[in-house]
């Protein structure tokens, strides 16, 4: 009925999306939705490297994101800039990087429109295996480290004060999601990465009366909106990462409506019990 | 019956000319001072006078640039912060709010929000609290975890008169029932919880420091606050040998002038704030006779 490369990237997708709902809400909760961006949009600068010196794409990718986002922390101890403007410098500085170098290697022919807006075509059963292993890593290193992120993100100091460590867990948050971006980039493209990440979360959160649930249902979301973008772009031959993004807005868009919305006290359900 | 101020005892905390640096600025300098189990140790001073730097040093979360902070070996401390606001696109009711740094049981969370009146609302998302039920959630997690030490940071902000009483009340329970120490901030110059041991006046140092009289003492604070208010809150009087002057230089009580007042300039003195302690309680609440009977016992040499 499919044919096989529409099944391994609906697999690769629905992968993907289960680790972004999670680490999407802390992505709302904690306001780093331009991070987010940045972090992707320094992927090209790794789409780039990757080329000139022959490295694996996806560790690459994810070696430049770390950078940025470790150089990010780093510029905003520092204190000179407000962090909008580092954010902003950093994000098109390295896509512009990227794009530059690859326009200098003439010997090389990429799908640039592929990496930026994702291509269900490129994905192989390898990278199934990857998404998926490093998913299951990624969801692994969430649940572990599911305290004292979540500490932190109410409030840094309460957490350390009570003997967490705040910024060893925001520092793992930051790999945590150069590695999905990594993973991501070839099904959505790196310019739509952090919509994956972010609209699912912000879907979730009218359904969730706990941060738990929010994250479980912000990756059913993601894996619905995968699902329904990913028929979208086969059967209008529409780009698969815009088309899962609209998918997901138009969840997102439904979840606004009144339509059964529920009241306070409905929403207070017994959900009683998580630790 | 705990023996709140065995004397033998270790303190949980101590500070030894602890002093705070930020680009440059000292923030905090030349703070001493030590909180035992079952003991109330009050902040005060005005904005930026580094009451909370001083708290975060005591706890830990904030490094000293100098001197020295002595903790007991596996301090468990509760802490609510000044400033805490939870984005609203956090699903966080108030009981999940207790188990945020660490798991407890059921019956320790019921307990918690009993203890400070909030069992009723466990399920209502913590955006929707109104100020001071959000303080008494904040205080709930804190006592929950059945800390050695309770460090409350202006827990009676946006709190009304006689809510930040019954907090008072509160906070007096707890340390009755558990013998915990708290360090307490208080936003309040003048007025102190009844039942601290030992206030501490900052202003980038320390000030002065003492014991709080009751109210119940003064009949024109008896007369402003009511009887009920007599048993909660105390009045400090403060014995400052200078006044901090608009440039930032410092006027001594010998009419000298200064750059600063930190101990070393040798103009400074460290007072005693005066106990007075010898007259009867007329409230007749009995709520003054541990500060009635207390004697001077943190009386310190600086």
């Amino acid at each position: 009925m499919f044919d096989d490369f529409f099944i391994r990237a609906l697999v690769a997708g629905i992968g993907i999306a289960m680790v972004a709902g999670p680490l999407g809400c802390f992505v709302i909760w904690r306001r780093m939705a331009y991070f987010g961006d940045t972090m992707a949009h320094s992927a090209l600068l790794g789409v780039a490297l990757s080329l000139l010196m022959d490295l694996n794409l996806m560790v690459s990718v994810f070696i430049v994101a770390s950078v940025v986002s470790v150089l990010l922390l780093f510029l905003q101890r520092r204190g000179a800039l407000s962090t909008d403007a580092l954010l902003g410098i950093l994000s098109h500085s390295a896509l512009s990087i990227g794009l530059v170098i690859v326009a200098f290697m003439t010997w090389v022919r990429i799908d640039l429109v592929g990496f930026l807006f994702g291509d269900i075509l490129a994905v192989s059963e390898a990278d199934i295996d990857i998404i998926w292993g490093g998913g299951m890593l990624v969801i692994f290193a969430l649940i572990y480290l599911w305290r004292p992120l979540l500490a932190s993100t109410v409030n840094p100091e309460l957490a350390e004060a009570e003997g967490l460590k705040p910024d060893r867990a925001r520092l793992f948050f930051m790999l945590l999601m150069a590695l999905v971006i990594a993973i991501a980039m070839k099904i959505v493209g790196i310019l739509l990465i952090t919509s994956l990440l972010i609209i699912p979360a912000a879907t979730a959160r009218r359904f969730a009366t706990s941060p738990e649930i929010m994250a479980v249902l912000a990756s059913l979301i993601g894996a619905l909106a995968v699902a329904g973008g990913l028929f979208g772009s086969l059967h209008w031959d529409t780009p698969s990462g815009p088309s899962i993004v609209v998918a997901a807005l138009a969840l997102f868009v439904l979840s606004l409506l009144p339509v059964g919305r529920r009241t306070e006290h409905a929403s207070h359900s017994s959900h009683g019990g998580q630790r | 019956m705990l023996n709140y101020r065995s004397p033998e005892t270790t303190p949980l905390v101590r500070l030894a000319n602890t002093g705070v640096r930020r680009n440059g600025r000292w923030l905090v300098r030349g703070v001493d001072f030590s909180i035992n189990r079952g003991e109330i140790v009050t902040l005060i001073g005005p904005n930026g006078s580094g009451k909370s730097t001083t708290a975060k040093t005591a706890i830990g979360v904030v490094k000293p640039d100098e001197g020295q902070v002595e903790r007991i070996q596996g301090l468990k401390a509760g802490y609510v912060p000044q400033k805490l606001a939870v984005d609203w696109t956090l699903p966080l009711t108030v009981e999940r709010l207790m188990t945020l740094t660490g798991p407890l049981k059921g019956r320790e969370i019921e307990e918690a929000l009993a203890a400070t009146g909030m069992l009723h609302m466990a399920k209502a998302e913590v955006q929707h609290l109104s100020g001071g039920e959000f303080q008494r959630a904040l205080l709930a997690r804190a006592i929950a975890r059945k800390p050695d030490l309770l460090v409350l940071d202006e827990p009676v902000q946006g709190v009304d008169f006689s809510g930040e009483i019954a907090l008072y009340e509160l906070i007096k329970q707890i340390r009755n029932r558990t013998g915990c120490g708290i360090l307490l901030i208080s936003h309040d110059l003048h007025i102190v919880m009844a039942e601290t041991d030992t206030v501490v006046c900052l202003n980038g140092h320390v000030c002065c420091r003492g014991t709080p009289q009751a109210v119940s003492q003064s009949p024109e604070y008896l007369k402003l606050f009511g009887r009920r208010a007599a048993g909660a809150l105390a009045v400090y009087s403060h014995h400052h040998d200078h006044t901090h002057l608009p440039d930032g230089r410092v006027l001594h009580a010998d009419g000298s002038i200064t750059e600063s007042c930190f101990p070393g300039d040798g103009h400074h003195h460290h007072d005693e704030a005066e106990n007075v302690h010898d007259h009867e309680p007329d409230c007749g609440c009995g709520h003054h006779s541990r500060l009635q009977g207390f004697e001077a016992a943190e009386k310190r040499d600086v």
